[in-house]
């Protein structure tokens, strides 16, 4: 089964559940596990949350959601138009934020990467950030239901 | 989410509702701060019960209530985390600074 979809969203606190359900949504159609939907909504929800709070610095953006499926194989990206990072490298690490004041954990990214095959982060500085989330279901089948 | 908050002698038990992200640690961590400063609270014990998604949002909270609670020499506790915050919290090495309990009972037993 092969599928496509796209989501645009104002960036708000409260679209953060709504994206990551979306995409939870589009993914349970070729039947992974419980845990594996668990993991992609968790990755989501801090890529979308990382756009908000950091892209767009809690203020008004434009956040695109778009997600693929290739038998599988689930691949999400998620764009901001916002700030970007300028060290992605530094961002990437553990227990790292660049905002504690707002109580950062520093662990979105080292969540995404634990729990997606892979996590790939594209950014410049003053255009915005894209990060690409794939995941390849283990339970699920390719034929058309 | 829904927030409860409660007193056990000298500690706080927040029950937590549905999901914790951070459009719900916004509104949360206000609540818990002002029974911080207002009332003579040494512990917080939270009760992840009713919790079925946390993500990194919930881990700093938390972890900003650790710094508050900690420097007055009290102590955060959580209790009956399903196995996927449970994995979050060991991801973030939570547990280090935060014991875990299966039930508020064991946890209220430990403050």
């Amino acid at each position: 089964m092969d599928n496509y979809m796209r989501l645009e969203i104002p960036s708000k606190s409260q679209n953060e559940a709504f994206a990551r359900v979306v995409v939870a949504a589009f993914a349970a159609q070729v039947d992974p596990t419980i845990d594996e939907i668990s993991d992609v909504k968790t990755a989501v929800s801090e890529a979308v949350t990382n756009a908000v709070i950091h892209g767009y610095e809690n203020g008004p953006g434009t956040i695109v959601i778009a997600a693929t499926l290739e038998g599988s194989r689930l691949e999400v990206t998620i764009i901001d138009y916002g700030v970007g990072i300028a060290d992605i490298e530094k961002a990437r690490e553990p227990l790292y934020t660049s905002k504690p004041e707002l109580e950062r954990s520093g662990m979105g990214f080292t969540i995404m990467e634990n729990f997606m095959d892979s996590c790939h982060v594209v950014s410049e500085p003053g255009k915005g950030t894209t990060v690409t989330l794939v995941k390849t279901f283990s339970r699920a089948d390719d034929t058309e239901a | 989410m829904q927030v409860k908050l409660k007193r056990t002698g000298s500690t706080l038990i927040v029950q937590m509702m549905g999901e914790l992200d951070h459009h719900a640690v916004d509104a949360m961590r206000e609540k818990i701060d002002v029974k911080l400063l207002h009332e003579d609270i040494k512990n917080i014990l939270f009760d992840f019960q009713g919790v079925n998604f946390m993500d990194s949002s919930g881990l700093g909270m938390i972890l900003g209530r650790y710094k508050i609670v900690s420097a007055k020499g009290g102590k955060v506790l959580a209790c009956s985390l399903n196995p996927r915050v449970r994995r979050i919290f060991e991801l973030a090495g939570l547990e280090n600074k935060i014991p875990v309990f299966s039930s508020k009972q064991d946890a209220l037993a430990g403050a």
